[in-house]
């Protein structure tokens, strides 16, 4: 049973990029306009994370459900897919 | 000279899909592309695809298709926290071919389903972001730029199938981006059960299937559901909530999810289950104010980037089935005309709008809307039911006539007597 989030995404399979598809457009937005950083709360993946003066972007994680884009406040986050084939790989659902 | 086709879609999802296979069979030469790995490998859903809509873009597919089980019981439940108050709907009729819906694994449906295409002459390319539509110089949509080296490829007509997150749709000016409100944020696990550990704990046999819709303490109160339905061998459990909601209420959906696992409610039904795989993804419940512009010239949005879900009915598939046939259909007759301009493609939109899609979309219009402005429904009514449940049965010696009037208290008491009235009616307007 996977309990953590560690745990429930070592069931998946990841085809990473080289390069990330999530880009922070300002990091003084996330550091100086932000208080509640929500994307490091409700990202499905914890793909974001704070760390004291900077957001960490762990896209090889992503299951690019979109939420991080459209649930930014300031519309921060610039958004592509993974170049074809790249990127989370479902086997199942 | 690049390569030009009669039609290109983008997206093999069950919107993409039904669209290149129903013109393909009618002998258009179309071009499917498709961004994973293979059809299937980027797309989520619970887990239920209805026969009717599917039937009509290929008869009989129950015969080859790999389907999980048959649902042949709709259970509801109203959960607090050590107690809930259930109905269900359970129908063998339903078990029968061609039997009502089933529940699917969409890695290998969205496969099998594509390779169908395929067969009738579709040309399926995975692996192939389409980054943007090529318009030309009076705005019509001529074709689709890849991410491939020399990746323009032109076609008559492009078809937008490209889920739920619709960026083509958006750049193209069809809609804004969608607000939080607009989109329900989902995460699940799929977890392996023995097949004979499944129809013991949901009491079928086994090509016999459950769904359990769940809402009140499963999403914490917080607008959404969670779900529970039964593959072959392995279970889909999971739970969403408005991305509204998710933020407001300052919740990690993977620790909403591990909630809902453990809930003294549904573990049981899960005890000493594999998990399998975790999957996030975002649903499209706006509803019908959030259907963007459908039509352009040259171009069609179809599917979960039109937003055509009913979240009430957890349709959605059905919907992306029947755009996408819708399309190619309309596609059919601008062939015939030879334009494809916004003027002849909107018979798309006037067919939507007037089918099942458009008046169910129309009935529930304002239900999601007014269940987020008042969250009572879910954080206040789920637990009272429970109370006046717990209240009428417990045999604790009390005459039933005060029963009844402690009960008829404790919802006034949270409510006042004209927010009941007030409440019923709300409620009883948004789903009429």
């Amino acid at each position: 049973m996977a309990k953590t989030i560690e745990e429930k995404q070592y069931l998946v399979r990841f085809n990473c990029d080289t390069k990330s598809h999530l880009e922070v457009k300002d990091h003084d937005v996330c550091a100086t306009k932000c208080p509640d950083k929500d994307c490091t709360i409700f990202c499905p993946a914890d793909v974001y994370k704070w760390e004291g003066d900077r957001m960490f972007v762990g896209y090889e994680g992503c299951h690019e459900c979109g939420s991080c884009r459209i649930g930014c406040p300031f519309d921060n986050i610039k958004w592509e897919y993974p170049k074809g084939g790249h990127g989370i790989v479902f086997r199942l659902a | 000279m690049p390569e030009k086709f009669d039609v290109i879609v983008v997206g093999a999802g069950p919107a993409g899909t039904s669209c290149a296979y129903t013109c393909a069979k009618n002998g258009l030469n179309v071009l499917l592309i498709e961004r994973g790995e293979f059809p299937g490998s980027k797309n989520v859903m619970g887990g239920i695809l209805y026969r009717k809509q599917m039937e009509e873009v290929i008869p009989e597919f129950w015969k080859e298709a790999p389907l999980e089980r048959p649902v042949i019981e709709q259970r509801f439940w109203f959960l607090d926290k050590e107690s809930m108050v259930t109905t269900s709907y359970k129908d063998l009729e339903w078990g029968k071919e061609p039997c009502n819906n089933f529940t699917v694994l969409r890695a290998k449906f969205d496969k099998w389903f594509a390779s169908k295409a395929v067969e009738q002459g579709a040309t399926l390319i995975n692996e192939t972001v389409v980054t943007e539509c090529i318009v030309d110089e009076e705005g019509k949509v001529i074709g689709v730029r890849t991410d491939r080296p020399d990746g323009d490829v032109y076609a008559d007509v492009v078809v937008l199938c490209d889920g739920v997150n619709s960026l083509l749709a958006k750049k193209l000016g069809f809609h804004k981006e969608w607000k939080p409100e607009e989109v329900a944020l989902t995460v699940m696990e799929v977890m392996k059960l023995p097949k004979k550990t499944i129809n013991e704990r949901f009491n079928v046999n086994d090509d016999q299937g459950v769904s359990i819709e769940i809402f009140g303490d499963a999403t914490q109160g917080a607008l959404g559901t969670g779900f529970l339905y039964t593959n072959k061998d392995s279970i889909n459990i999971g739970v969403g909530t408005t991305l509204s909601g998710m933020i407001k209420k300052k919740m990690r959906p993977h620790h909403l999810l591990e909630y809902v696992k453990e809930h003294p409610m549904i573990q049981p039904y899960i005890e000493g289950a594999e998990s399998l795989e975790y999957l996030a993804h975002l649903i499209p419940e706006g509803g019908y104010k959030a259907i963007p512009k459908l039509v352009g010239d040259g171009v069609i949005v179809a599917g979960d980037a039109a937003q055509l879900v009913n979240a009430i009915h957890r349709e959605g598939s059905n919907m992306a089935m029947s755009s996408g046939k819708m399309a190619a259909e309309t596609i059919m007759k601008a062939k015939e005309l030879g334009e494809y301009t916004e003027r002849v493609l909107d018979s798309y939109r006037t067919e939507l709008y007037d089918s099942f899609i458009g008046k169910d979309l129309k009935k529930y219009k304002d239900t999601a809307h007014t269940f987020e402005e008042h969250p009572q429904y879910f954080e206040q009514y789920v637990p009272l039911m429970n109370r006046a449940m717990n209240t009428m049965f417990t045999v604790d010696g009390t005459a039933k006539w005060d029963k009844q009037k402690k009960i008829m208290k404790s919802f006034t008491e949270k409510r006042g007597k004209l927010g009941v009235a007030k409440d019923i009616y709300r409620a009883w307007r948004v789903v009429k």
